[in-house]
């Protein structure tokens, strides 16, 4: 008290500042005592001096609840400041002491009738910050005469106090139908009422998600576009989200809102531009692509984006997720703006990083050299996250632009030579992804990543070196040594580099048997004996068995060819990014999930979705498709993770988590790939009726699928297990496709999940020889002067080839062979001379064949595959036709990739598809599958519904159009049903005709 | 909405915490401790995280930081654009956003707070409507307060919430009526070990000082007003008018105000005033190093290059400098490894450089990473886009006013690489 005393006099004294600081002073004990002394006393000025320290107190989060009634007593009176921080206290403790809260209830009723509005605003404003129960039923009828006050500042309060009340008592809101208030208030003439009415209906329609609060007409929708313009920046931000939630009813209605938003771009507050680009992003679905409007509002979008790049770091953090939403969604806005993501060297380590990843998405042919230069003067600067993430751009460049390839190999190259040690290791990394993009091209290079071998001690590194080393074996004349170097401390190593030191001895025992044979045994028995990990020891066993039972088979899976890996990887699943773009602003937004997968508290967050276009004169295709419509324009339609997914569940283990955001542990990841195998492809492509398990689409509230794991970061990983077994034609079906006992295998006891895994490889098998019919009588002696030919076709290795037998029934000898084909559907024609060297004798038969190529003249026959042929010998020409069987025609790469698949299947329409019975075929599926691979037909997938195999299928014609087939069997049927979509769909019959012949015999 | 918010300083310790709904406990700051700790310079810390039931939003001003917790679903930018808002407001009442200044108006900044957001709504975040209703301290008024018992609250309607300007207040008075416009221009630049110029835009704001009586209507052009790429205005600007006719019209703030941000990004209008030279350089075989920097005038129509200053983060190893600048000084600072020279006017006779020899800690490995110099300048009486206010009208009120336009030219992110 006399310490108080004092320092007032000495302020008074020198006329120094008055702070507030000295609030602070007051640590000795009987504070409160004190207090209570100085609330109670009757001068004014002390009162309130004294209400000041408490607050104080308060603030720095000091217990000062004991002083409440005295406090509460100091309420009275007509001294605003008084009264006001008197009501900041009572919002801070009338929820520990909810009965003597109820004493401040009548100065609230009474002044919620002051003449001042400010007062009366005030009163409502504390009223409903009071979180007791009690003392919101007398809230009641103050607050609806608020909510209808002439003074607009006194209504805008009451918006939000009825927010605030439902808050607390949501029940008590309904039954007084303050709601319906509160949306008459939406119609209210003064606009910052509109907006706050806007944000409380808004909060309140979080924690209701079917009430059907904020429903949205056209008359409302102009209501809140004229508020728009007058309300504060604040109000902007409600209003435009709201907007966000309308769906227009068509194009015109669509371009209108745009255009009255469009000016909001060039608002001060980011808060307000990033809304409004929400507005714009999702409205513009609805547009015609060939409308002007449509061109200028894209123009429009570039600059408030990059304005939004100069503002202050966290601001522009936010930004720069969002931008890379929408860089993924619609490139073509920002594709010239690649210089404003440069990296500069004082931004903060969350910018840089984000930048980096902008810069890669937008990188391309017109702009790589750029790139690579700018990446290159990062992988030189100080922060060690930043230069990896550099180096790992330059690979994820060489991967999307092809043309740059070379010069992001020797951009490596150059940094290797640094010496630095992390960015040796990430380089090497990401050159083991540039050999797997571009196979046979680069291996030069293996010489100097050899030298570093001695510096790698991240297992991310060594499993990559590991992994170039096996790969290349036969390159590397001391693969063994390397290899060997690295067995000394196996037990040492991480898992990752264990697997992958497996198959890399594995992979060179195979290619130089010979020499190898202890170390494959070293390395097996390490595995399977030393080894506690059930991973490490099951692949131990498995590539111990293959080897021991059939070494070539084992060379058909272990060195298999690998399946390209692609950019694509780490692009946003497209029906989350629809749902994201949906989300722009949002906290969704910068976690790049959907709300529903981390808002806590909102009750079923509904899910969003672009409206595809409409009214234009765009069909809108079947239900099925439907998703698709949305999408149509997105480059990729890939579902990119699942690559990802079926690598991480084939190496759980082996990848170490990526530095994107961790999976929510509710979905398990492996459940999340199969949900995906499974219910993801029935979805997309499972008949129309069957109601999908697992919808892929986002206006279904389902759980959350696939979308948690999109987010990380490229990660190509090493092929482990997976990518080796995975990628081979032979495997990739089966590993991918029965969704029933992948996980098993993998949940099982060790041996169980052997046994699983090795009936998964009994069941691969070796793909059986193509089926080649048998000769047929094409041209009868009769008809030729004595020259009989039966023939048919083969195609080995790649080669097409017409076998023929030449029979000479006449009496005389013939010679001077030659043979033409007219023109035909698929320009098959001789890739040489017939070769027929020596004359034929009387009843003498030849066997000749010749091999054809497909870039002869084209022409439509009918039946399709229908060919004729003149030959041409000493005595006459002769013209027969015959018919090829059109798996001639499919080609060996005519696997499609998974995601492809699934995109081409939408994309086609429904019109190309046709359906064939094949009756009496007594094969399983494994069987058919096997079959019809011989025949480069191939198997994709493979699922099982309701004993009911479903086969996906893709096979790829000499002039690149693709065929894609389901085919159905079902236990104990001998029916299948085939279904064949192709753009070209008159090939559909011969494929069908093909599929029974092979199937058949 | 915004639920609650913490200040905190540089040290991470909590001295002010308001809630704008229930108290959450500040033990939920320890998620934000955390990463602070983690990403070892406070500019690092990400600005939202995420923890098992909140969002903690924060932004990084002045040595502090605005944490702001949230639990719903909230416009993140809605939340950053709001806390820079407060730390502008203190700025604005107390001269500086300072731990100190905040400590000793505590009370008048809680209830800033209180106005400024309600339920986690913003309320009143203008300056001018603040002001009405919780006036700034000042040394008079607070010994009169503390004499006669008066009271930093205002007792009046702030009229300006609910005006359609309400960006102003009403009845304002003024003896001098006068207008000032600062037309100030920052480069923002990446130039290579070369020179060539990697990356180059212009960030150009327009701070407005107006003292004008009554309720004028403004009305600002510019003779080239095609240069601006993009532009963001304050929401005093009418937009219709700049779409028409490329025009600024307004009924301005009272006092100061930012009028409009722009924005010009096309590289060949960006001239770079100066060059540099520079070699910096480290042995492979002892460990010291080389430095040799000069800088010239490039592009600087005609006007002196001022306040011309080089900033360089020199690798971690480098534990001295010994250097000899031909004009201004230098310092090298060791423990954040900054190397400051400072040169002042830029005398194109006379070029400034500085050279000399830097040494590095004894046995430490050639440095890895390459130095970025920074440099800072001014230019003025020049707007280097070549941007002109062209006139100013004033409608609405009879009076004439005092009129000016003045323009700068700053360096901004200007870098050199090498």
């Amino acid at each position: 008290m006399q310490e108080w005393a004092n320092q007032l006099c000495e302020n008074r004294q020198f006329g120094s500042k008055m702070t507030d600081s000295k609030y602070f002073t007051t640590t000795k004990k009987g504070e409160i005592f004190e207090l209570k002394a100085e609330l109670n006393s009757d001068k004014k000025e002390k009162k309130k001096e004294a209400v000041k320290k408490v607050i104080a107190s308060m603030t720095v989060g000091k217990d000062v609840s004991a002083l409440f009634p005295d406090v509460v007593n100091c309420m009275q009176t007509d001294n605003l400041e008084l009264k006001k921080l008197v009501y900041l206290y009572l919002m801070n403790y009338a929820k520990s002491q909810p009965d003597m809260a109820i004493m401040a209830v009548n100065t609230f009723v009474k002044d919620c009738e002051d003449p001042n509005p400010l007062i009366r605003a005030l009163a409502v404003r504390t009223m409903g910050c009071i979180r007791v129960d009690k003392i919101t039923e007398y809230l009641c009828e103050p607050l609806r005469k608020c909510l209808k006050d002439e003074d607009p500042y006194v209504r805008k309060t009451a918006a939000v106090c009825v927010a605030k009340l439902h808050d607390i008592n949501a029940q008590l809101v309904e039954d007084q139908g303050f709601l319906d208030t509160l949306k008459d208030l939406i119609s209210d003439s003064n606009p910052m009422v509109v907006a706050n009415a806007v944000a409380a209906l808004s909060e309140i329609a979080e924690s209701h998600p079917n009430s059907n609060l904020l429903d949205l007409n056209p008359q409302t929708i102009n209501k809140l576009l004229t508020a728009l313009n007058e309300c504060t920046e604040w109000g902007q931000i409600f209003i435009l989200d709201c907007l966000a939630n309308y769906t227009p009813r068509d194009d015109r209605e669509s371009q209108s809102i745009c255009e009255r938003v469009t000016p909001r771009l060039s608002h001060a507050n980011s808060a307000v531009v990033l809304s409004a680009v929400k507005v714009l992003m999702k409205f513009m679905e609805m547009l015609p692509k060939d409308l002007d409007y449509y061109g200028t509002l894209l123009k429009k979008l570039a600059p408030p984006l990059v304005t939004l790049l100069s503002a202050e770091p966290e601001l522009q953090y936010v930004a720069l997720r969002n931008i890379n939403l929408i860089v993924q969604r619609r490139p073509e806005i920002l594709k010239h703006e690649m210089k404003v993501f440069f990296v500069k060297y004082n931004d903060p380590i969350y910018v840089k990083l984000e930048k980096l990843d902008i810069m890669i998405r937008l990188a391309s042919q017109a702009n790589i050299a750029q790139v690579l230069a700018e990446l290159k003067e990062y992988a030189t600067e100080v922060d060690v996250d930043f230069v990896r993430k550099a180096v790992r751009a330059i690979g994820r460049c060489a991967i999307k632009v092809e043309q740059s390839a070379e010069r992001c190999v020797s951009t490596l190259l150059d940094l290797i030579q640094t010496k630095v040690n992390y960015v040796v290791q990430e380089a090497i990394v990401v050159i083991k992804d540039i050999f797997r993009k571009y196979p046979n091209k680069y291996e030069s290079v293996i010489a100097t990543l050899c030298e570093n071998l001695d510096s790698l001690d991240e297992p991310e590194a060594r499993a990559a070196m590991i992994w170039i080393v096996g790969e290349y074996a036969e390159r590397i004349d001391n693969a063994d040594e390397l290899l060997e170097s690295f067995l000394e401390g196996f037990h040492d190593e991480s898992t990752q580099v264990q697997l992958q030191l497996l198959t890399a001895i594995v992979k060179l025992f195979l290619k130089k048997p010979t020499e190898t044979q202890e170390l494959v045994q070293q390395v097996l028995s390490l595995a399977t004996q030393d080894s506690d990990n059930p991973d490490l020891r099951d692949r131990g066993y498995i590539y111990w068995r293959l080897l021991s039972t059939d070494p070539v088979a084992a060379k058909e899976v272990v060195l298999a060819e690998k399946p390209l890996i692609s950019e694509e990887t780490d692009l946003i699943e497209p029906t989350l990014l629809e749902e994201l773009i949906c989300h722009i602003g949002t906290l969704a937004s910068v976690y790049h999930k959907p709300p529903s997968a981390f808002v806590e508290g909102s009750r079923g967050v509904q899910h969003k979705r672009l409206a595809g276009s409409s009214g234009s004169g765009e069909s809108v295709e079947s239900p099925d498709t439907g998703s698709a419509a949305g999408v149509s324009e997105a480059p990729p339609a890939v579902i990119p993770s699942q690559g990802d997914l079926l690598g991480d569940l084939l190496n759980l283990d082996l990848t170490p988590t990526t530095t994107g955001p961790p999976p929510p542990a509710s979905t398990g990841m492996q459940m999340g790939a199969m949900d995906l195998l499974g219910g993801g492809l029935d979805s997309l492509m499972g008949d129309e009726s069957e109601p999908p398990p697992i919808p892929l689409r986002t206006d279904t509230p389902q759980s959350p699928q696939l979308p948690h794991q999109s987010p990380s970061p490229p990660d190509y990983s090493p092929t482990e297990l997976g990518g080796d077994l995975g990628g081979s034609p032979a495997m990739g079906a089966p590993f991918g496709a029965p969704p029933a006992t992948m996980p098993a295998s993998f949940n099982a006891p060790v041996s169980g999940g052997l046994d699983d895994l090795f009936d998964l490889a009994g069941g691969v098998g070796m793909p059986m020889g193509a089926y080649n019919p048998p000769k047929t009588l094409w041209l009868p002696a009769m008809k030729a002067k004595g020259l009989e030919i039966s023939g048919t076709f083969v195609r080995r290795a790649g080669v097409i080839q017409m076998e023929m037998t030449l029979n000479n029934k006449a009496m005389s000898v013939m010679s001077d062979f030659a043979i033409q084909f007219n023109r035909n559907s698929f320009g098959l024609a001789p890739a040489g001379p017939l070769q027929i060297l020596t004359p034929l004798s009387p009843n003498q038969s030849i066997e000749a064949a010749l091999p054809l190529s497909t870039v002869g003249p084209v022409m439509k026959m009918e039946p399709l595959n229908n060919l004729q042929v003149a030959v041409k010998n000493n005595i006459d020409v002769f013209y027969f036709s015959c018919q090829y069987p059109i798996s001639m025609l499919f080609v060996e790469d005519g696997k499609m990739e998974r995601q492809v698949f699934l995109a081409t299947w939408k994309d086609i329409p429904n019109d190309n598809e046709s359906q064939f019975q094949i009756k009496d075929c007594h094969l399983n599926s494994d069987a058919a599958s096997n079959k019809l691979q011989g025949s480069n037909i191939f198997t994709i997938a493979k699922r099982t519904v309701e004993g009911q195999d479903m086969l996906y299928q893709s096979m790829k014609l000499t002039n690149g159009i693709w065929v894609l087939a389901e085919l159905r069997v079902q236990m104990g049927n001998p029916n299948y049903t085939i279904s064949l979509k192709c753009r070209a769909p008159e090939v559909s019959q011969c494929v069908f005709q093909n599929y029974e012949m092979v199937l058949k015999n | 909405m915004i639920h609650s918010l913490f200040l905190i300083n540089h040290s991470g310790d909590i001295f002010l915490e308001k809630h704008w709904k229930s108290v959450i406990s500040r033990s939920v700051c320890d998620y934000f401790f955390e990463a602070k700790d983690k990403a070892v310079d406070p500019e690092n810390v990400p600005p939202v995280l995420q923890t098992p039931h909140h969002y903690l939003i924060s932004i990084y001003r002045d040595k502090l930081f605005f944490l702001s917790v949230i639990q719903t679903e909230v416009p993140p930018l809605f939340v950053i654009e709001f806390l820079h808002r407060v730390a502008d407001t203190i700025q604005d009442y107390f001269g500086e956003c300072s731990e100190s200044l905040i400590k000793d108006n505590v009370v008048t900044v809680y209830e800033l707070l209180e106005e400024m957001l309600d339920n986690g709504f913003p309320l009143a975040t203008e300056s001018n409507v603040l002001k009405e209703m919780i006036r700034p301290p000042t040394i008079l008024r607070s010994v009169v307060n503390t004499l006669i018992g008066g009271s930093n609250v205002g007792d009046t309607l702030p009229t300006g919430q609910l005006s359609s300007v309400p960006w102003r207040r009403v009845g304002v008075k003024y003896t001098n009526n006068e207008a000032y416009f600062d037309v100030i221009e920052e480069i923002d630049a990446i130039l290579d070990k070369s020179g060539t110029t990697v990356f180059a835009e212009i960030q150009g704001v327009i701070e407005a000082c107006v003292r004008l009586t009554g309720m004028p209507d403004l009305t600002l052009s510019f003779m080239n007003p095609r240069l601006l790429d993009d532009v963001s205005f304050h929401p005093c600007v009418r937009f219709k008018r700049w779409e028409s006719e490329q025009a600024l019209s307004f009924i301005p703030p009272d006092g100061n105000f930012t009028l409009m941000n722009y924005h010009v990004s096309s590289q060949n209008l960006v001239t770079i005033p100066v060059y540099v030279k520079q070699n910096i350089s480290f042995f492979e075989t002892e460990p010291c190093g080389r430095l040799d920097i000069t800088i010239g005038p490039k592009q600087t129509m005609g006007k002196t290059v001022e306040a011309l200053m080089v900033t360089i983060h020199m690798p971690k190893s480098v534990v001295s400098a010994n250097l000899t600048p031909t004009q201004g000084s230098y310092t090298y600072d060791l423990a954040t490894k900054v190397l400051v020279w400072d040169i002042g006017k830029l005398n194109p006779q006379k070029l400034p450089n500085l050279r000399g020899s830097l040494s590095l800690q004894a046995g430490a490995p050639k440095p890895e990473d390459n130095p970025s110099l920074n440099i800072d300048l001014k230019i003025q009486q020049v707007a280097i886009s070549g941007l002109k206010v062209s006139r100013l009208e004033m409608f609405g009120e009879k009076y004439k006013p005092f009129k000016g336009v003045k323009y700068v030219t700053k360096a901004g992110k200007f870098q050199v690489r090498t």
